[in-house]
């Protein structure tokens, strides 16, 4: 019987333990180790070097010559996450704000809640290749734009431009940020914005010292969640960017491709390091198991 | 003023004048649109119609913050993100009051209410009571000449709230400015209101001192309300009467007659309850002399006898 009830916890946990010991722990090892091996142009050699850490740093030393690939490839990844950050801290805010406080009824929030969630119905790389015929020299835009006389010429900057790719970036993942933004605002008791009007706040000052505060667990979840799949990416870039656009999911990539697994796996666990850093940096700034 | 909502009205035609530094107390039944009326008053629900003088100026287009009202809400609203302190300092600071000095009358308000000690605590950490008083300062620290409060005692343990209660009216007779407090229970408005106003459907059923309301119900739903009154049918129309007030005879000589239906002992006296003849439920508070000298037993026939003078005759139902 006390056999028994030792054994039934353990047991409850295995099947999950199992999968994410096989599907998250394993590769994840694995990946560090590889790190660490030598390589040929055709082969794999088990060993212990820091030769791919180093010639991944390899110049990076000397800044009178200018910024290392890698280096300028961090800072490239690093800005149009940036970018995307900000866009879908802005517009998932936003929509948030809107669904949670404007509509009135359940049922109509309901309702545009799941409107939201709808294109997700279709594979991330169908939503983004539909930008392209919209985009493109002589997609729908340009041809709206020249024939309502805005602009003289097609505009090139619409497609394969950091422009495109933060379009594309935003329109897959601000969702990301409407979810748990949405959930900590449904949270904030109505009679704290009362209790604000009442103390004299107009409406902006009740949305930076009430709501703001109040919605910050939300944001920093949604700001996860958006960070780590763009740092990631490499589709979404070369595919809006015309593999034009340097990140460091592509350089992965690239690697992979010349069967460099070792280099691809050291950038990947510098990639991992920095993205850790990121979150650990934004959990500081609140406790999210609080809201978890 | 009135409010509609919809096709419903919630305070229908509501007309009442409130003298400075009186604490009254709006008292109904749920539904009957005391807390409407706070809003109105608040300035959060705007009236459908009529008008709302504090202090002789018009006040009913204007925003919350410059009515000179403070609403202090039901289960308080104290921001959970900030310091009693912050929470206390919020208006200030939404007008712009530089820090230290917002943080010193901030400090100055907790010190009224006791709670200088916990001013870095968050609201999380604080006791019910202690919430409350919170609120309280929030809400003073602007110098309102009205204080409106909605249910402030029903989020507390009965225990906390007979405390609070008294702090309340201590506070009101210390600032010398008007308490409007919406409550359902009548224990409440009789123990605090200088001023009790009944409210019934909208409307005011009656208003007077707690003695006036309490002792000279106007209607049955009055007296019902308020309870400790037996609303009696008789020939000549409803009448009223005290239970402490109420006799019981043998049935021959009371003016109705009644079956007791048991008798329990308070620890001052007893109390009999008793069933008319159409089902009405009646009671008789006797004190244990009056009890010894003529004892009672569940299951007898009894008659229910008064003094003229202790008789309010009631309006007939509206």
């Amino acid at each position: 019987m006390t056999q028994r009830r030792d054994w039934a916890p353990l047991l409850q946990a295995a099947p999950l333990a199992l999968v994410l010991l096989l599907f998250f722990v394993f590769p994840l090892v694995a990946t560090a180790v590889v790190s660490l091996w030598n390589y040929t142009e055709y082969s794999l050699v088990p060993d212990v070097t820091s030769r791919n850490y180093a010639e991944m740093f390899e110049g990076c030393g000397n800044l009178s010559d200018g910024l290392c690939t890698t280096f300028r490839t961090y800072i490239s990844t690093l800005r149009l996450c940036g970018l995307v950050w900000l866009c879908t801290l802005v517009l998932g805010f936003t929509v948030s704000y809107f669904l949670a406080f404007h509509v009135r009824s359940d049922t109509v929030r309901m309702a545009l809640f799941l409107v939201c969630t709808a294109p997700f119905l279709t594979s991330n790389v169908i939503r983004m290749i539909s930008w392209l015929p919209l985009l493109g020299r002589e997609g729908l835009v340009n041809q709206a734009l020249v024939g309502s006389g805005v602009v003289d010429a097609p505009q090139d900057w619409l497609l394969f431009s950091d422009f495109s790719v933060v379009l594309a970036f935003v329109h897959l993942y601000t969702l990301f940020v409407v979810v748990p933004v949405f959930n900590s605002m449904m949270r904030i008791d109505r009679r704290l914005l009362e209790a604000a009007q009442d103390a004299g706040a107009s409406g902006w000052q009740t949305l930076w010292h009430v709501v703001v505060p109040l919605t910050k667990p939300g944001l920093v979840i949604g700001s996860i969640f958006v960070i780590v799949l763009v740092m990631g990416d490499f589709v979404t870039i070369g595919v809006m960017g015309g593999q034009q656009i340097a990140s460091i999911g592509k350089i992965i990539q690239v690697q992979m491709s010349y069967l460099q697994f070792p280099a691809a796996a050291a950038q990947a666990v510098v990639l991992l390091g920095l993205v850790l850093l990121v979150i650990a940096a934004m959990t500081k700034l609140i406790d999210i198991r609080r809201e978890l | 003023m009135t409010k509609r909502f919809g096709g419903s009205v919630a305070v229908d035609a509501l007309e009442l004048k409130i003298p400075a530094g009186t604490y009254c107390c709006l008292l109904g039944p749920s539904g009957c649109g005391k807390t409407t009326s706070l809003r109105m008053l608040a300035g959060h629900e705007r009236q459908s119609s009529g008008d709302i003088l504090l202090d002789n100026h018009e006040v009913s287009g204007l925003p919350p913050a410059q009515r000179g009202t403070a609403m202090m809400f039901q289960s308080y609203a104290l921001f959970p993100h900030l310091s009693c302190l912050d929470n206390v300092a919020f208006s200030l600071r939404m007008r712009g009051v530089a820090k230290a000095e917002r943080h010193a009358k901030a400090r100055r308000m907790l010190a009224l209410v006791e709670l200088e000690a916990l001013a870095d605590r968050l609201p999380a950490q604080l006791s019910g009571g202690q919430q409350q008083r919170v609120a309280l300062a929030r809400a003073l620290v602007t110098n309102p000449s009205a204080l409106l409060l909605d249910e402030p005692l029903s989020a507390l343990d009965p225990f906390l709230r007979g405390r609070v209660r008294a702090e309340l009216k201590r506070f009101q007779r210390e600032l010398g400015i008007t308490f409007v407090h919406v409550t359902h229970s009548q224990d409440e408005a009789l123990a605090l209101a200088d001023l009790v106003v009944l409210m019934r459907d909208g409307r005011i059923e009656q208003q007077g001192t707690p003695l006036e309301v309490f002792d000279s119900p106007r209607t049955a739903f009055a007296a019902r309300f308020m309870g400790g009154h037996n609303v009696i049918g008789l020939p000549g129309g409803l009448v009223a009467v005290r239970t402490d007030r109420t006799r019981l005879l043998p049935v021959a000589e009371g003016a109705v007659a009644a079956t007791i239906r048991g008798i329990e002992y308070t620890g001052t006296g007893f109390a009999v309850a008793l069933a008319g003849p159409r089902g009405e439920e009646w009671q008789a508070l006797l004190s244990e002399a009056a009890l010894r000298a003529q004892p009672w037993e569940a299951g007898q026939d009894a008659g229910l006898g008064w003094d003229e003078v202790d008789v309010r005759h009631l309006a007939a139902a509206a």
